[in-house]
C-alpha cells in the first residue's frame, strides 16, 4: 500500500512544524524520515497515523484519501520511541489487544500472538509484564503488538531511540531482515543518518518542517541538492564557496596549481581512520580523512606545512543553503548543534 | 542526597524523639484515653448507646450519605481530571481553582451556603417545594452537604497520575483500532486505578466524618437526620457520655478501616 501526502501544513500555535510538505512512499518500500530535532519528521509520522490532524493537505493511502478518517479506522501500525507499552497488561494481552478489539475467538488470538512471539524472537515471555522486560525486548513487543492487526502500513516513531548503541544496531538488521519477509509499507523516523542509510531503501530528509531532498542513500550522499542535505548524511569541510567531504581531500607534498597551503594542526588517530586537522593561509580550519597506510606514507607530522587537493568539491551557489551553520568545522557545528554526523538526539 | 546519613546519631534521635513525641502526645494519646474511657465500665453502656435505635438510626444514615456521596465524587472526579489533564484549554484554570474551594472555605460556610440556596426564599426553594422535594432538614440536603465538602480528593489524587502516565499508550491503542470508550476502560482506567482508589478512600474519611456542613443543614432531628458524628455531638450535650464514647469509638473505627484499606493500597501501589 503506497503513501503519498500532499501538501501538507501544521502548526503549533507560532512554530510551523509541516511546511508544505509532500512525500512518496511507494508500496512495499521500507522508507526512512530523516531530520534534525524540530525538522517535522514525527509529525508528519503522526499524521500520517492520524494521531495529528493536519491544518491543511491531504494523507492518501492507497491511493484513498483518508485525511479525515480518525486513526482507528487508518489500520496503520504505530511502534512509539518509548514504547507505549501497556504496563498493567502481560506481553500476551499487549500483543493480542488490537485483536481482542476486533471480538477475535480466544484460539485465534492465542495462535497469532504465539506466530508474532516467535517472528519478534520473544516465544516464552508472554506472561511477563512489561517491567520485566529489557527495553529492545520491550520494543520487540511493541512492534509484535503492532504487526497483530495486519495493518496497511507500518509506522516507526524513532523505534530504536531509547536504546543503547549495540540493541540498536542488532535491531535494525533485525528490522531489515523483517520487512522483506513481511514486504509491509513501512516509514520510520530517525535523527541518525547512519541507522537511515543502514535501514531503508529510500530516505526523505527533513529540516525546518520541509523536505530537503529524497532519494536512495547514494543519491542523497553523491548528489545532494543543498548544504543541508550534504551537511546532514556526511562531513564536511567549507572552502569559499564549495563545500567538500574530509575523503574528498587530498594531502600531497609538493605544491601545483591544484593546491592550496596548509599547516597541518593535530593528527588524530581513530582506529583505522586518521583525522588531520589543517589551517589554510587564510585561517579556514578544515580536517582530512586519510587512512593509516596515507598518514605513514606521506610522514605528515603536526606543525609542518603541507599540499591540498580537494576533489569532487561541490558549490550550491544556485540555490542559497536553507542552512548555513557549521561546515567547516571538524568538531560538528559550532553551536553544538544537530547538523553533524553525530547528531544527538 | 546523604544529608540524613552524614548527621550526628545525636540530631537523628533528637529528630525521631520530637516527631513520635508529637504524634504520641497530640494523636494517639487522645485517642487511647477515648477507648479507655468508653470501654471503663465494660462494654455494655457503649454497646447499648450504639444499638439504640437513634444510634443505629444514625450509623445508617451515616452509611447511606457515604453509599451516595463517595460514588458521585468518584465519577465526577475521573471525568473532572480527565479534562484538566487531557484537554487542555484556557478555563482549566478557573476549574482548578473552584475544584479546591472545598479545602479552602470551612464546612460551616459551606452548610451556610446551602441553607442560602435551598433554604426559606432561597434560589432553588420554590422549584422544588412545588416538586414536593425537601432538601434542607432531610437526607437530600447532608447528602449534598457531604459531596460539598469531598468533591476535590478524587481530583486531586486521579490528575497527577494522569500527567504522570502520559498519552502514548492511548495513542497505541487508538492505532490498534480501540475506540474513545474502549481506551478509556482498558486503558486509562486501569492505569490511574490506584489514584483513583486512594482517592475514594480519602473522599470515604472525609464524608464518615463530615460535621460542619451537616450540622447545618441537617436540623438535627433525632432518629431522622442525625448522622454518626452529629449523634456523638447530641450524646455529648445530653451528658451521656458513655454513649458519645461508644458512637466515637465506632467512628474510629470506621476510619481506621479506611484508611488501613489506603495504606495497603498505597503498598500494593508500589509494588
Amino acid at each position: 500500500m503506497g503513501i503519498s501526502v500532499d501538501g501538507a501544513n501544521k502548526s503549533f500555535g507560532d512554530f510551523q512544524a509541516l511546511d508544505d510538505v509532500s512525500i512518496e512512499v511507494p508500496d512495499g518500500s521500507l522508507t526512512a524520515l530523516l531530520g534534525p530535532s524540530g525538522s517535522g519528521k514525527s509529525t508528519l509520522l503522526r499524521a500520517i497515523a492520524g494521531l495529528e490532524t493536519l491544518d491543511a493537505g491531504r494523507v492518501l493511502i492507497d491511493g484513498e484519501d483518508v485525511s479525515k478518517k480518525p486513526t482507528q479506522k487508518r489500520e496503520v501500525g504505530f511502534v512509539f520511541q518509548h514504547y507505549a507499552a501497556f504496563k498493567h497488561m502481560t506481553v500476551y494481552e499487549n500483543v493480542g489487544f488490537g485483536l481482542k478489539i476486533r471480538k477475535w475467538k480466544k484460539e485465534k488470538i492465542r495462535a497469532r500472538v504465539d506466530e508474532l512471539l516467535n517472528l519478534v524472537q520473544l516465544p516464552g515471555l508472554a506472561d511477563r509484564y512489561p517491567s520485566q522486560l529489557s527495553g529492545g525486548q520491550r520494543q520487540r513487543m511493541a512492534l509484535a503488538r503492532a504487526l497483530a492487526v495486519q495493518p496497511q502500513v507500518l509506522l516507526l516513531d524513532e523505534p530504536f531511540g531509547a536504546l543503547d548503541a549495540k540493541v540498536r544496531k542488532d535491531l535494525r538488521t533485525w528490522l531489515r531482515n523483517l520487512h522483506e519477509e513481511m514486504n509491509v509499507t513501512t516509514i520510520f523516523v530517525t535523527h541518525d543518518q547512519e541507522e537511515a542509510m543502514d535501514v531503508a531503501g529510500q530516505l526523505v530528509v527533513m529540516n525546518q518542517g520541509r523536505v530537503e531532498q529524497s532519494g536512495s542513500a547514494d543519491d542523497l550522499y553523491d548528489k545532494p541538492a543543498n548544504e543541508f542535505v550534504m551537511s546532514f548524511v556526511g562531513e564536511v569541510n567549507r572552502l569559499g564557496d564549495d563545500f567538500v567531504r574530509p575523503h574528498d581531500i587530498e594531502i600531497v607534498r609538493d605544491r601545483d596549481d591544484s593546491t592550496e597551503e596548509a599547516m597541518v594542526q593535530r593528527i588524530v588517530a581513530l582506529g583505522f581512520e586518521i583525522r588531520v586537522e589543517l589551517m589554510l593561509a587564510d585561517g579556514t580550519e578544515v580536517w582530512a580523512q586519510l587512512t593509516r597506510g596515507e598518514l605513514q606514507r606521506l610522514e605528515l607530522r603536526e606543525g609542518q606545512i603541507a599540499y591540498l587537493r580537494p576533489v569532487h568539491a561541490k558549490s550550491f551557489n544556485g540555490s542559497p543553503p536553507s542552512n548555513p551553520r557549521g561546515a567547516s568545522t571538524p568538531h560538528g557545528s559550532p553551536d553544538g548543534g544537530d547538523a553533524g554526523i553525530t547528531a544527538a538526539a | 542526597m546523604n544529608s540524613r546519613a552524614n548527621s550526628s546519631p545525636t540530631s537523628r534521635w533528637g529528630l525521631r524523639v520530637l516527631g513520635l513525641g508529637y504524634i504520641a502526645v497530640l494523636l494517639v494519646a487522645p485517642l487511647i484515653l477515648l477507648f479507655y474511657k468508653t470501654f471503663e465500665k465494660g462494654l455494655a453502656p457503649p454497646w447499648e448507646a450504639i444499638t439504640s435505635a437513634d444510634g443505629l438510626h444514625a450509623l445508617k444514615l451515616t452509611l447511606i450519605t457515604v453509599a451516595i456521596a463517595v460514588p458521585l465524587n468518584t465519577v465526577f472526579g475521573v471525568i473532572c481530571s480527565l479534562l484538566l489533564v487531557r484537554h487542555r484549554w484556557r478555563g482549566n484554570w478557573l476549574i482548578d481553582a473552584v475544584i479546591n474551594l472545598p479545602f479552602a472555605i470551612s464546612p460551616v460556610v459551606i452548610g451556610l451556603c446551602l441553607f442560602l440556596l435551598y433554604g426559606k426564599n432561597g434560589w432553588f426553594e420554590p422549584g422544588l417545594a412545588e416538586a414536593g422535594i425537601k432538601v434542607l432538614f432531610s437526607v437530600p440536603g447532608m447528602v449534598l452537604a457531604c459531596i460539598f465538602v469531598s468533591v476535590p480528593f478524587v481530583v486531586r489524587e486521579t490528575v497527577p497520575v494522569l500527567q504522570e502516565i502520559g498519552t502514548e499508550q492511548e495513542q497505541a491503542a487508538e492505532t490498534l483500532g480501540a475506540s474513545g470508550w474502549q481506551t478509556f476502560w482498558r486503558i486509562t482506567l486501569p492505569s490511574i486505578r490506584w489514584g483513583v482508589a486512594y482517592g475514594v478512600v480519602l473522599c470515604t474519611a472525609r464524608v464518615l466524618g463530615e460535621f460542619g456542613a451537616v450540622s447545618i443543614v441537617s436540623g438535627h432531628i433525632t432518629g431522622e437526620t442525625q448522622t454518626l458524628p452529629l449523634f456523638v455531638e447530641q450524646q455529648y450535650q445530653n451528658f451521656n457520655l458513655p454513649g458519645a464514647f461508644g458512637a466515637a469509638v465506632l467512628l474510629a473505627l470506621l476510619a481506621l478501616v479506611v484508611l488501613t484499606a489506603m495504606n495497603l493500597l498505597k503498598r500494593k501501589e508500589a509494588a
